[in-house]
């Protein structure tokens, strides 16, 4: 008797407010960009949305590994923008370098992962340190390879990811390339994160690194590990943005604190030991959500900035609140 | 006595998600009065004080300080009303002088200008009036103070504060012998001065030797109350509520105790040297000892965690030089560790989260959270409700459970892994008295099945009462071992080092 109300308690109840506020925020925006811009329920208008959305959102993905492993990474944006130089100078205009270009980019990815963690557990630097020195590094590597007049061109088949839409598909017409990265990325990331034992490590390294380690957890691996997925989702976002904007040395300035903000939005705790993958992602859209709308009530450029500022204020204020609610004296 | 009480707490009540950590408690104290209140750990005592300084805000229930309604929001309020709570955990700034933390927040001025000289003149007078506060000095920095000092200059400060009321949480835990004498006489002074104390704790002695009154916690409800000094054992039943002799399980019998498991032969780090003993399946051995002598270090070199530097560790048979807590957990042994909170806990995981951390972290990075080649959810599930771990679900996440609850879980923790060695430190701080019982039963049931166990306890009643063997350990080495059945004294006499002259 007992233990069938325990099971009932355990399985059936619904609770509203555990529900992410997230999702309620975003369906918000949406009728309100819709309301302005009745043109966002064609196809045309969400698809072209989600593509211009998905590198931040699998940036933010990426992010959130090292967010709940609790630092931060900084480094991410200038990664982008090695990512787009170096592939537009390892391509050199030439679309069957591709092939290779690729691997090699995901290669330095990781490096920079592997080292941004490997300074952080061994040499014990602060997180936030470490990758804004990361930061400005790679940054001085793009402007550097490029001798700071990148070539503007990538191949056709480097932009496919980023640029291209199937078209013609019934019942929504196109389907971006873009959008399927981002589906196949956030669904391997949140397999790792909520399905294996990494996620959870992650996870315990972040609330409680003491406890984790007396319990038998290879802190640094795991600490290495959330640097190095960082870094490749990085690679992954640059190499979309790639597609679509062009080559420049300032194509990822900024995309580190979008994504920082967007993980927050989705509900995890800065300083670790909490975070949602799907409620990232939902929290990368509910950013571009915002951009959209201003972009469609006609505010200018510089409002964007002071709006994410206060976004991310906000955001973490809200879940402290939140998790003041639940927690203990 | 017919005036009023001073501060008088009615009906107080407050729940946590899960518990209810206390049930219409009522207690009241006079001026010039002392008033034990006492319970085992987890009863309620912490959280009513904490409503009582304003830490925390009651669910149900009404104080009155003097007569008057009051609700403290925060511990400022409470403190600026007259309310002083010493707490276990000191809260003086360890790098500012004793005069500077006494003056703090208040400091005297003179056109903004600190008077310094006036701060250690007045509290150069307070602690004249302490027997052993002649001996400290008002410019000495706190950090060089020894504990009973510091805690001197807590009670210092209270009286500066002129403190109506002086809360004293267990303040005898870390002291000596002679240092209590001290404390005991201070706390007669500042009673005779008028001051309403509530003196918690839960050692019978300084109940005898302080109390006028004495009110008993269990479980978050008043247990008893007494009026005037009731025998000890009434006191003790009422906070145990059984027999005390069912309390811990009975000790192994010689037949239990096999084959050694583990033996350190010369083993020495930066804190212990010259560490020699062995255990064997099927025994609790106690370790023994003040703060500081050396136990947490034994357990945590032995786990690897700060290794042993010299000599030579057989394991099951096989020489072991673990170097972190991974490799231990993977040689068989299991520690728990002494602070639940910043070492045992990833408060914000789920309680499964929590127990299966361990077998998680062994059986690599990509495979399943769900299982893995030690134990299954299903088979986490059934560990904690075996140990009848109390909660809406184990989805529920720890940091909301009582003390007891989370340590349970903890345990379940190290039983998935198997261990052959068990090391407990602390098992039973912060819990309540039931499932102090359940956790004895528990090691020795562990014992039975074959594991050796260490028991790290500041604890004496339950280092005596559970242990096959006792080591004592004192300056960082093992200074004497007791079979089942020693004497406390025995035992505090050898821990502080004064057995030096019998041996």
């Amino acid at each position: 008797m007992n233990s069938l109300v325990t099971f009932a308690r355990r399985y059936t109840s619904i609770n509203w407010a555990n529900i992410n506020p997230v999702y309620f925020v975003l369906a918000a925006l949406i009728v309100a960009i819709i309301l302005n811009n009745p043109n966002f329920i064609e196809p045309t208008g969400y698809m072209n949305f989600l593509k211009r959305a998905a590198p931040l959102a699998i940036l933010a993905a990426g992010q959130l590994y090292v967010i709940v492993s609790g630092g931060f990474d900084l480094s991410v944006g200038s990664m982008i923008t090695l990512v787009v130089v170096g592939s537009s100078m390892l391509t050199n205009n030439d679309p069957a370098a591709t092939m290779w270009v690729i691997p090699v980019m995901f290669g330095m990815g990781a490096l920079v992962g592997l080292i941004n963690g490997m300074v952080v557990c061994y040499l014990r630097v602060p997180s936030l340190i470490t990758t804004l020195g990361m930061m400005i590094t790679l940054n001085g590597f793009a402007f550097l390879w490029s001798g700071g007049a990148p070539r503007g061109y990538l191949p056709d088949t480097f932009r496919f990811f980023g640029r291209v839409s199937y078209k013609d598909i019934p019942l929504i017409h196109m389907l971006p390339v873009a959008l399927i990265v981002l589906v196949v990325v956030g669904l391997i990331l949140y397999w790792l994160m909520h399905k294996t034992n990494l996620g959870r490590m992650i996870h315990a390294i972040g609330d409680n690194p003491n406890t984790a380690k007396l319990a038998g957890v290879s802190v640094n691996q795991a600490r290495i590990s959330a640097f190095i997925v960082s870094s490749l989702s990085a690679v992954v976002a640059g190499i979309l943005l790639g597609g679509f904007a062009g080559v420049s040395t300032s194509v990822g300035v900024g995309y580190e604190l979008q994504a920082i903000t967007a993980a927050v939005l989705g509900g995890a705790v800065l300083l670790g030991g909490r975070g949602s993958v799907p409620a990232t992602i939902a929290g990368a859209l509910t950013l571009m959500a915002i951009f959209t709308l201003l972009n469609f009530l006609g505010m200018p450029q510089p409002v964007r900035q002071i709006v994410q500022g206060l976004i991310l204020i906000a955001a973490v204020a809200l879940t402290m609140r939140r998790k003041g609610k639940h927690a203990n004296s | 006595m017919k005036q009023k009480p001073v501060i008088e707490m009615q009906n107080i009540g407050k729940g946590f998600p899960g518990v209810v950590a206390l049930n219409a408690v009522s207690i009241e104290c006079y001026s010039g009065e002392i008033h034990a209140l006492v319970g085992e750990n987890g009863a309620g005592k912490s959280t009513l004080i904490k409503i009582l300084s304003g830490v925390i805000q009651p669910d149900s229930g009404r104080i009155t300080l003097d007569g008057e309604a009051v609700s403290f929001k925060h511990p400022l309020e409470s403190l600026n009303a007259g309310i002083s709570v010493i707490y276990q955990e000191f809260s003086l700034l360890p790098d500012r002088s004793v005069a500077q933390n006494i003056f703090l927040g208040r400091e005297l001025t003179h056109r903004g200008i600190l008077q310094n000289a006036q701060m250690n003149a007045q509290t150069r007078k307070i602690l004249d009036m302490f027997v052993g506060g002649k001996k400290i000095d008002p410019e000495t920095p706190l950090s060089s103070l020894d504990v009973a000092s510091q805690q001197m200059v807590e009670i210092a400060k209270a009286i500066s504060l002129n403190s109506k009321v002086l809360v004293m949480d267990e303040p005898t835990a870390a002291l000596n012998e002679a240092e209590c004498q001290e404390l005991f006489e201070s706390v007669e002074m500042l009673r005779d001065r008028g001051t309403a104390i509530i003196y918690i704790t839960h050692r019978m002695r300084e109940v005898t030797r302080l109390a006028d009154k004495v009110t008993v916690l269990k479980d978050g409800e008043i247990a008893a109350r007494f009026n005037s000094m009731p025998a000890p054992e009434d006191i003790v039943r009422a906070m145990v509520g059984r027999d005390i002799t069912q309390f811990y399980a009975p000790f192994a019998s010689p037949e239990e105790i096999s084959q050694q498991v583990l033996c350190v032969k010369g083993g020495a780090n930066a804190s212990i040297h010259n560490i020699n003993f062995s255990l064997h399946a099927g025994e609790i051995l106690g370790i023994a000892g003040i703060q500081g002598a050396g136990r947490n270090a034994l357990a945590m070199a032995i786990f690897g965690h700060i290794p042993f530097t010299q000599g030579e560790v057989t394991l099951l048979g096989n020489k072991v030089h673990l170097t972190n807590p991974r490799q231990a957990i993977a040689a068989g042994i299991g520690l728990l560790p002494g602070d639940r909170k910043s070492e045992g806990l990833t408060l914000k995981q789920s309680i499964r989260d929590n127990a299966m951390l361990s077998s998680r972290a062994l059986a690599g990075i990509f495979s399943s959270h769900k299982a893995n080649k030690y134990i299954d959810l299903a088979g986490i599930d059934l560990l904690l409700d075996k140990m009848e771990v109390k909660a809406p679900s184990y989805d529920y996440e720890i940091q909301n459970l009582s003390g007891g609850n989370q340590q349970k879980a903890i345990v379940a923790r190290a039983l998935s892994l198997n261990p052959k060695v068990l090391i407990f430190i602390e098992p039973t701080r912060g819990i309540d008295v039931n499932t102090k019982a359940s956790i004895y039963q528990l090691m020795r049931d562990l014992a039975r099945k074959g594991t050796g166990i260490i028991m790290i306890s500041s604890d004496l009643p339950e280092v005596v009462g559970v242990s096959d063997r006792v080591l004592v350990m004192h300056e960082g080495t093992i200074a004497a071992e007791f079979s089942s059945g020693a004497q406390e004294a025995d035992i505090m006499l050898a821990a502080t080092g004064e057995m030096g002259a019998v041996a």
